[in-house]
Formats: structure tokens, sequence, C-alpha cells
């Protein structure tokens, strides 16, 4: 690969991850106050009590500035596909095309046809009826996001499609293999309920600053109230989809697992690392310590890795260079077998172009059987396949540091509310009101994880992002990538002022 | 109930819809026509062409 090349993947990789990181300040709070208003809107229906209508109405105003400004950023991740990704979207294109497909024809109409009904039909529709659109908005903006994480879990976890060397397309041949993959299932179950911790924290939080404030006082505890339950169940939830994501990994993407725990050398009952701090000069192949300090709870990452306190968990160095006690090949076995893959494709297209169906056959037999390594021809040298161990690391504990943080700060505001102490609480008001930057920290950090966690892959194991990319000038992605960062900066300023003028104003007597 | 809820948007609401159109306008008739290209439909005529490209690029290390 050419300077110029690693030029043009990193800023590449760039725009596509400020694009994506800034489309996902606008998501959790569509996935999550949905559910929050749907809930409040369920109250009134059931009680007729007023000041419930009066409190979704004010959740559903906020609702309504985020999903105005947030709708459609996610399409620019398309533009960047056809653009930078060219590559990468011919290969994909027909695994992308379905799931999206679903998603375009089936919840984007549900969820944006509802959304109307749901804004315009508060004096014109039945309470019943009103109520319905609101959840149906809710369980529309989650299937949206259903069909989109099913196409980002195939790239993690390819399944359910076969290579055509004629096309060079990944065909799919089992649409519930792709769709229902455990991979995809999971990462919809993690990322929705990090999206709903953080709805629940911006309406605990902006409900603290009420009371901060002395102000709006009962609608306030009503709402804390609420979207404290809706956060405690939405944690506890998260630390079962986590384990579950995690599981995944660890037999899918053990490179990924040892990253996020730092772990070089595997060995049987591996423990957790609960805390620790990074040997930064510490490389893949020496013997140093990998940590400064750390605390560990022990066996406990076997445990859940593979469902055996006692279980051996492969480090980098093992799955860089093989460790033949444990059955695991070294990524050199791979490369050599990337490129007899490689090899393969090229015979047939040979074989075609001189009409030799035996050759054709031979080849392709041989291509199906090595493509599960395909993708590791392209690299010189072993070490290539190690994503960068600081940047997950941190992310990944930084991220479970705080979801903790976030279930006792949950946990403390329902009883403190329930208790009718709330008030009293300054100090834990002010925590709740500045939690509400943390919990959109921790989820952009959860998708660090996920997707700098599987580099150097676009696909795994079969097409490294390097070559993924459009034969574009470095110049041309960085203007956009300026470009994006403007625009991006202003819909999210003017959000935020938006929100900030409403939640000054305060929910209409 | 769609064209009275639109004809009767308050301050905040015709603000958002200006918003959206705004944005709409940026990415759809800017960025999209202007720096946003699908990079194999402009630079090849059929699919067959491309697909053969791709090839190219995989088969070339």
């Amino acid at each position: 690969m050419t300077m110029l090349d690693a030029a043009l993947t990193d800023w590449s990789r760039a725009q596509f991850a400020l694009t994506a990181i800034y489309h996902w300040f606008f998501v959790p709070l569509t996935l999550g106050l949905s559910f929050i208003m749907a809930i409040t809107e369920t109250i009134y229906v059931k009680t007729g009590n007023e000041e419930w209508k009066k409190l979704t109405k004010f959740w559903m105003t906020l609702f309504g500035v985020n999903f105005a400004i947030g709708v459609a950023t996610g399409i620019i991740l398309e533009f960047e596909f056809g653009t930078n990704w060219s590559k990468y979207s011919w290969i994909v294109g027909d695994i992308f095309g379905a799931p999206l497909a679903v998603e375009g024809i089936f919840a984007f109409f549900l969820e944006s046809t509802f959304i109307a009904v749901m804004f315009f039909g508060w004096d014109k529709l039945s309470k019943k009826f009103h109520l319905l659109s609101t959840w149906l908005v809710a369980f529309g903006s989650n299937l949206s996001a259903f069909w989109i994480l099913v196409a980002n879990a195939w790239m993690n976890y390819p399944t359910g499609t076969e290579f055509n060397p004629d096309t060079a397309r990944s065909e799919m041949i089992s649409f519930w293999d792709v769709a229902l993959s455990p991979f995809a299932i999971n990462k919809f179950l993690h990322t929705i309920s990090s999206a709903y911790i953080v709805s629940a924290l911006f309406v605990v939080g902006v409900s603290s600053w009420y009371m901060l404030k002395n102000r709006n006082v009962i609608f306030a505890k009503k709402s804390i109230l609420v979207a404290s339950v809706f956060g405690v169940l939405s944690s506890l939830f998260i630390i079962i989809t986590g384990d579950g994501s995690a599981y995944q990994v660890a037999q899918k993407q053990p490179m990924k697992l040892a990253a996020m725990e730092g772990l070089y050398e595997g060995k049987e009952g591996t423990g957790l690392i609960a805390f620790g701090i990074l040997n930064p000069s510490k490389k893949i192949a020496d013997s140093e310590d990998p940590f400064l300090t750390k605390i560990e709870i022990p066996k406990l990452l076997s445990l859940l890795s593979y469902r055996d306190a006692n279980a051996f968990v492969p480090g980098i160095k093992d799955l860089v260079y093989g460790n033949e006690k444990y059955g695991i090949e070294p990524a050199q076995k791979k490369i050599e077998r990337g490129k007899i893959s490689v090899q393969a494709l090229n015979r047939y297209k040979e074989a075609k172009i001189a009409g030799d169906t035996l050759a054709m056959n031979l080849a392709l037999a041989e291509l199906k059987e090595t493509f599960h390594d395909f993708g590791y021809a392209y690299f010189d040298h072993v070490e290539q396949i190690v994503p960068n161990i600081t940047l997950v690391f941190y992310s990944f504990h930084i991220m479970v540091a705080l979801g903790f943080l976030f279930l006792v700060i949950f946990i403390l505001t329902f009883w403190f509310t329930y208790k009718e102490k709330i008030e009293s609480k300054k100090w834990l008001l002010r925590v709740a009101l500045w939690s509400i930057p943390l919990g959109y920290l921790a989820s952009q950090l959860g998708w660090v994880v996920a997707e700098v966690g599987r580099q150097p892959w676009a696909i795994q194991n079969i097409l490294p992002v390097f070559k993924a990319t459009s034969h574009l000038s470095v110049g041309a992605v960085q203007t956009t990538f300026f470009l994006f960062l403007v625009l991006f900066t202003i819909l999210l300023t003017a959000e935020i002022r938006i929100l900030i003028k409403q939640i000054k104003n305060g929910p209409k007597e | 109930m769609y064209i009275d809820g639109f004809k009767h948007l308050s301050t905040l609401g015709k603000t958002l819809w200006i918003i959206i159109f705004i944005k709409l306008f940026i990415m759809f008739f800017i960025l999209k026509l202007f720096f946003f290209p699908d990079v194999l439909k402009r630079d090849f005529k059929t699919n067959e062409e491309r697909s053969d490209f791709i090839i190219e690029q995989l088969i070339k290390n």
C-alpha cells in the first residue's frame, strides 16, 4: 500500500467516522424518547390526568426537534458508500439492498406516517387512536434501526451469502440467515438499549434542571419517575445484551475481544480487566507487561467469552503468530490461503475468457474452499491484522464504567423521587444533569469499540478497508470532510439551541 | 388533518420545516450532485463492466 493509498483510506475512514458519529447524536433520542412518550401517554389515557398529557406533549416537542434536525443525516453515509467506498459498495450491494429496502418500505413509512398523526392529531383523533400512533412511531423508528444494524452486523459476521465471481458481488442465499444472525440480534438489542439509556438520562437530566430551578416540580418528578424506571430496566437489559454481544465477538472476532481487554498472551481461566492503564511501550511480540497497573476479576473473561471459567481465551500474540497447543493458526497461514483464494479468482476469470469450463469449475471449487480468508491476501505482514488497541481498550472500559454509573444514577433518582426526597438531593440532581453528555459519550464509545475493534476489516476476513476505497484524490475527500464538519456542526448547534430554548420555555400550561 | 396541521404550524414547527428543507436542499442538490457521484455508475456504462473492474481490483495485489 502506497503512502497516497494510506492517506486516502485514512481520510475516507475519518469522513465516515465523522458523519456516523454526528448521525448518532440524533438517533438515540428518536429511539428512546419515543418509548418514554408512549409510556407517559399510556398513563394519560389510563388515568385521564391532564398533567400526563402536558408532560407527553412537552417531551414530544423535544422529540420533534431532534427528529426534524436529525432526519436524513444517515443518507450522507449512503452517499459516501457510492463515492468513497465504491468497491465495497459494489461487493455488498445485494446484502445492503435487501435490509435497507425493507427498512424503506415498512419501517420508515410507518414511522413517518404516524409522526404526522402523532403531532397533528391530538384534538382530532380519539385518545386511543392517538396513543396507537405514538406507539407505532416508537416501534417504527426501532424497526428502522433493526434493518440498518442487520447490514452493519453482516460486515462483522458475513453469513447467509455467497460470493459470485462473475459479478464480484456477495449474493444473498438466505435472507433469514442475514436478518436473524445472532450477531445482528445482539447488535440490535445492545444498540437500542444504549439509545434508551441516553434518552432516559436526557429526561432525568432535563427534569433535574427544573428541580434545581424549582420550576415545574410536579412535572419534573413524574418525568423522573418514568424515565428512571425506564433507565433501570434498560441498564439491566444492556448488561444482558452486552454479555450476548461480547460472547458473539469472542466466537467470531477474537482479535476485537483481545483488543477490548488488552490481552496480548492468551491463557486458560483469563480474568476480566475491571480497571487498567496500558503500557504505552508494549509491542505485540515483546515480553513486556501490557499494563502499568490493573485490577482484574479472576476467570471472568473466560466465563463470559466461552461460558467456562477455565476456557482458553486467545490473546493478540496468539492470533497473530499462532498457538499450536490450542490449535490457533498463525495469521501467516491465512495470508497464504488468502493469496491462493485470489489466485483462484484470477484463474476463474482467465478460464472464463478462454471458455475452459473444467478449469473454471476447478478454480471455483478452490475459491469457495478458501474464500473465508480471501481478504488476508492483501496484507504485507501479519501485524496488520491488529486494530488500535489503546483506542479500543479505553473506549470499552470507559463505556462499561459509565454504564454502571448510569444504573446507580437511575436507581438513586427513582428511589429519592419515590420517597419524596429528591428536592433535597441537589448533588444528585446536578450529577443527573451532567450525565446527559456522558450518556452520549458512552453510546459513541460503544460504536468506537464496534468499528475500530473490527479493523482492518470492512467485511470481516473478506475485504480490508484499504481495498474497499475508490480511486479518488485525497484532496476531494478532505474537502467533503470539512464540508460535513461545517454542515453537521451547524445542525447540531441548531438542535442544541432550539432544545435549550424549548426547555427554558418549559411545558405549556 | 394533515392539511390543517400544516396550516396551523407553530413558530417552532415552521422553523423546523425551514431547517429540514435547507438541509435536504444542501444534501441532495449540492452535496450529492457536485461532490458525491456514484463513482462506478459514472465511470462505467454496464454492470458487466463494473463487475470486471472490481474483479480486476480484487486480483491486483
